[in-house]
């Protein structure tokens, strides 16, 4: 049969306040491709206020709406949007944010202009002028700050995404951007509390431990904190609570995506071959890294007679083609059109070992309310992580899957209220409901 | 075994899968004029909403009929032969069958009002009639809904998310006032109403008004106040879609009469579903059951008569759930509109409106025996167990929070009901 809603007219448009916001953040790109053709540097400060006051405004504007509507789910529209159901804008905004990955990763240069627009900020926590790395955290920060706000007042009815959402943007301006900042400007390594290997592969790597090591107490204290967290905190927080606590509460991968991304979320796909192709990857990623991180302790332990440089470019490799190309230019580039969630569903080693945790040893599960499920396709439809949630919920069963990241999105767009996020004991997660009529 | 199955909703789907299950070898026809694959009808408000296209709202992907041996066929079923049992299609084809299911639904209810079958009026139960109410509402500005049930209240809100203007005309004193208790339907009543629909209660429709080209331009209520509008939406209940049965000897009254086996009168013809009338329904039970999950039950116990294991339809304890806007609603056990003399009922609603909780029980024992949640997410299991085991309302109110399903960290209300429930047991003494 026919796609019924190719036949379905466009809702009633935009409020008038959204537009502005929208027509707000386009002038700020637009001050951000002035400033980068030279502008920025000769009015760094004026080109500072600019466009972050554009960007800020806009969002604000964009968010007016949310905030003044009666509470409760706001998807109408969603899948006849030309932003939100892969149109010409989508591929649009795609094929923008992946243009800046490209020139930031490869063509720094064609940015010049704009990154002087953040010197003044950058003098003033690090003292040290700015880099396309401290142009891409302070932009990544106010995305994830303004759109968390819109994100708080979409879903303004739930205490569980409010909450997440302050976490996710206390972590991401405070640990991932204001803190290493202040670390820099006190002679300190650039330390990012908030990653962990093997997100941030690079903290087991011998040479990092070294550096660490040698720069002081603080940089003892930073490898000890990295060992912690990756050997101990990990399993014991992803088995009490889900892989959750880290996905959608503290990465700054998660904080991303759950805000300037969720307006993309439903173009996951929840194919059943989608899933396949998730598996093979995920772990693949963590085989590989894991390997690599071996053999560059085996190498520094022989002093590096057995590898020579191979193990280096091993990991330089890894660097480029996961760390680069992967998490930022498909990862985020991609979110229009592939959803928001990339990266963590088919790249992420942190992700994957989490999932491990999360499928095998937790008390996490989504419970199914009995046999309330109506089997709309609501949960399935807006889960990020394509999980085809339905699948289960339709048949009584609980929901324990490696990839969810417990984001609570499936609960709340359910109509029947039939999900629940919940860390109850681990004995009895996988067991269905079945009807007391039923049971023989 | 060659199984037919008329239908492809959610019971002739359900029936078909567990009859796989059971038995690998049966070779199963599904037949449907509707959509080549089941999807879910639930779901039809958000196709129109934007929430979801029509392809989300097929719970299972396309390769899996094959994987499971379904076939599917595309067709309406004219007419039915069962001395050589085959079934013809509109298409001119025919199919044998060795058993047949029929679970071919319901039909929105019309009741012959003048001016039901103008252009711009109609009812929304298939696909096919969204279609039809996407060409019917496109640039419109107001529209009017005969019928406050729940097919109603998606539909205002439906056509709200479209910015039209909505009056509905409920013949009750109160929002679905003959199924809910009186505190409950005001308080959905004035959901219903901050989202801006208009509910013109106690009112009937008595006309609908055409224009010069056969299309609507207003009603006419039975209070002699005429709305203008470009749309009617008749919601007023479905009946079953049994009119291919029409000429034919099988047993139907308002639905396909059958047993608590699902037999129809002649052999090898079972029936379930919306569309299905049971002949000796339990006391206080509706013969015909037009729900989705009473749908799924039917066919589950169904498929495992066919394959052999003889079973009788025990539906259970009554439960059902549905959604006012923002408003969740679940109901557990038996509430009605008013209690009978061996009843008591304990009903305590948050300020703000929009969270609601009651209990009925017995006067005598205090034995519980039903719930209604408003705003309010709670464990089926635990509310079922509860009227199960005859539990006493001073038990249930002091155990709410092990039912308590509200997402975390959301404010639970159970010690505020059970200081209501204190507060009226105290005042109860008093009197
Ligand atoms: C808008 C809407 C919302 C609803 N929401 C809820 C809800 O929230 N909760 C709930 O419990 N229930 C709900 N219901 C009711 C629920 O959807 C129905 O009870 C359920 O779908 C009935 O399933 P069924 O399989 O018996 O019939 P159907 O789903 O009607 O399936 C019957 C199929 O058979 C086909 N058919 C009929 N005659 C023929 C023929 N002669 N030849 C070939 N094919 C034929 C029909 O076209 C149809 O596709 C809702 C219904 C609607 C319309
Ligand atoms: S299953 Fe639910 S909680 Fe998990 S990722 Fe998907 S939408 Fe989020
Ligand atoms: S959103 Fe709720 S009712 Fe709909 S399919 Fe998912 S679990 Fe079932």
């Amino acid at each position: 049969m026919k796609d019924i809603s190719l036949s379905i007219a466009s809702p009633a448009a935009a409020s008038p306040l959204q537009k502005a916001g929208a027509a707000l953040t386009a002038c700020a790109i637009l001050s951000s491709i002035i400033a980068a053709f030279g502008a920025g540097t000769s009015n760094p400060l004026l080109f500072f206020f600019l466009i972050t006051g554009l960007f800020i405004s806009g969002g604000i504007f964009y968010s007016i709406p949310y905030f003044k509507a009666q509470a409760g789910i706001k998807n109408d529209g969603i899948m006849q949007n030309s932003l939100s159901s892969r149109g010409a804008i989508a591929w649009g905004i795609a094929i923008l944010m992946t243009g800046f990955y490209i020139i930031l990763y490869w063509f720094p240069y064609y940015l010049e202009g704009l990154i002087r627009t953040m010197d003044p900020l950058s003098m003033m926590l690090r003292n040290k002028a700015s880099d396309q790395w401290f142009l891409y955290g302070a932009f990544y920060t106010l995305a994830v700050l303004i759109m968390g706000m819109r994100f708080i007042a979409k879903y303004k009815f739930s205490r569980y995404h409010i909450i997440r959402t302050i976490s996710v943007m206390f972590f991401q301006l405070g640990f991932a951007f204001l803190l290493p900042a202040f670390l820099l400007k006190l002679n300190q390594p650039e330390f990012y509390f908030s990653y962990f290997w093997p997100l941030k592969y690079s903290y087991l790597f011998p040479n990092d431990i070294d550096y660490l090591i040698q720069s002081g107490n603080l940089g003892v204290f930073m490898v000890f904190w990295g060992l912690v967290m990756t050997f101990i905190a990990t399993p014991v927080l992803t088995y009490n609570f889900g892989k959750r606590w880290y996905c959608s509460w503290v990465c700054g991968c998660g904080a991303l995506a759950e805000t300037l991304g969720d307006p993309y979320r439903q173009n996951s796909d929840k194919s059943l071959k989608a899933w396949k192709i998730e598996r093979w990857m995920v772990h693949s990623v963590l085989v590989f890294i894991t390997l690599t991180t071996a053999l560059l302790w085996l190498n520094s332990w022989k002093s590096g007679t057995i590898l020579g440089d191979a193990s280096g470019l091993f990991s330089q490799w890894y660097g480029f083609l996961i760390g680069s190309v992967f998490s930022g230019v498909i990862g985020t580039g991609f979110y229009p059109i592939m959803g928001s969630r990339v990266w963590c569903r088919f790249g992420c080693p942190m992700a994957a070992i989490l999932g491990l945790f999360q499928r095998f040893k937790s008390k996490f599960r989504i419970t199914t309310n009995g046999g309330q499920c109506i089997s709309c396709g609501n949960c399935s439809t807006y889960c990020e992580m394509g999980i085809d949630v339905r699948a289960y919920a339709q048949k009584g069963e609980n929901i324990i899957r490696a990839s969810c990241v417990g984001c609570g999105v499936c609960s709340s767009v359910c109509p029947r209220g039939v999900l629940k996020l919940e860390n109850l004991e681990e004995e009895g997660r996988f067991i269905p409901y079945i009807r007391h009529e039923d049971k023989k | 075994m060659n199984i037919v199955i008329i239908g492809n909703g959610i019971t002739g789907i359900t029936c078909a899968r567990n009859v796989r299950k059971l038995d690998s070898n049966a070779s199963i026809t599904v037949i449907s004029g509707e959509t080549e694959h089941f999807f879910s009808r639930t779901a039809l408000m958000y196709i129109y909403m934007g929430h979801m296209k029509f392809e989300h709202t097929k719970p299972y992907e396309d390769w899996f009929w094959k994987k499971n041996r379904i076939n599917l066929i595309k067709a309406y079923v004219k007419s039915l032969n069962s001395k050589d049992k085959t079934l013809h299609f509109d298409n001119g084809e025919s199919i044998a069958y060795d058993k047949l299911i029929i679970a071919c639904g319901s039909v929105p209810n019309k009741f012959g009002w003048p001016g039901e079958n103008l252009h711009g009026v109609q009812g929304l139960y298939s696909i096919q009639d969204l279609e039809q109410m996407e060409r019917n509402t496109k640039n419109i500005s107001s529209a009017v809904i005969i019928g406050g049930g729940l097919i109603g209240i998606e539909m205002a809100e439906m056509l709200h998310s479209r910015k039209i203007e909505v009056k509905m005309l409920v013949r009750e004193n109160f929002y679905w006032g003959n199924i809910l208790p009186r505190e409950e339907a005001q308080l959905i009543g004035k959901h219903i109403s901050a989202h801006g629909i208009d509910l013109q209660l106690n009112t009937e429709l008595k006309e609908i008004i055409s224009d010069d080209q056969n299309r609507v331009k207003g009603v006419l209520t039975n209070k002699g106040e005429q709305f203008e509008c470009q749309f009617v939406g008749l919601t007023a209940g479905v009946k079953p879609n049994i009119g291919f049965l029409e000429k034919h000897e099988l047993e139907t009254e308002r639905g396909i009469l059958i047993n608590e086996y699902f037999e129809t009168s002649i052999p090898h013809i079972y029936a379930a579903g919306d569309c299905a009338q049971f002949r000796n329904p339990k006391p206080g039970e509706p013969a015909i059951e037009q729900l989705w999950y009473t749908g799924k039950m039917q066919a589950e116990t169904l498929a495992r008569t066919i394959c052999g294991d003889k079973s009788a339809y025990n539906r259970g304890i009554w439960f059902n759930s549905a959604k006012f806007f923002d408003l969740e609603y679940q109901t557990y056990g038996q509430i009605l509109p008013e209690i009978n003399d061996q009843q008591k009922s304990f009903y305590w609603e948050h300020p703000n409106g929009k969270h609601a909780f009651r209990a009925n029980y017995s006067s005598k024992d205090e034995s519980i025996s039903g719930f209604n949640f408003i705003g309010i997410r709670f464990r089926q299991i635990i509310a079922e167990e509860w009227i199960r085991e005859h539990k006493t309302i001073g038990f249930v109110i002091q155990n709410l929070k092990k039912g308590w399903f509200d997402p975390e960290f959301s404010k639970a209300f159970y010690n505020d009901i059970s200081h209501s429930y204190l507060q009226s047991l105290k005042s109860g003494n008093e009197e």
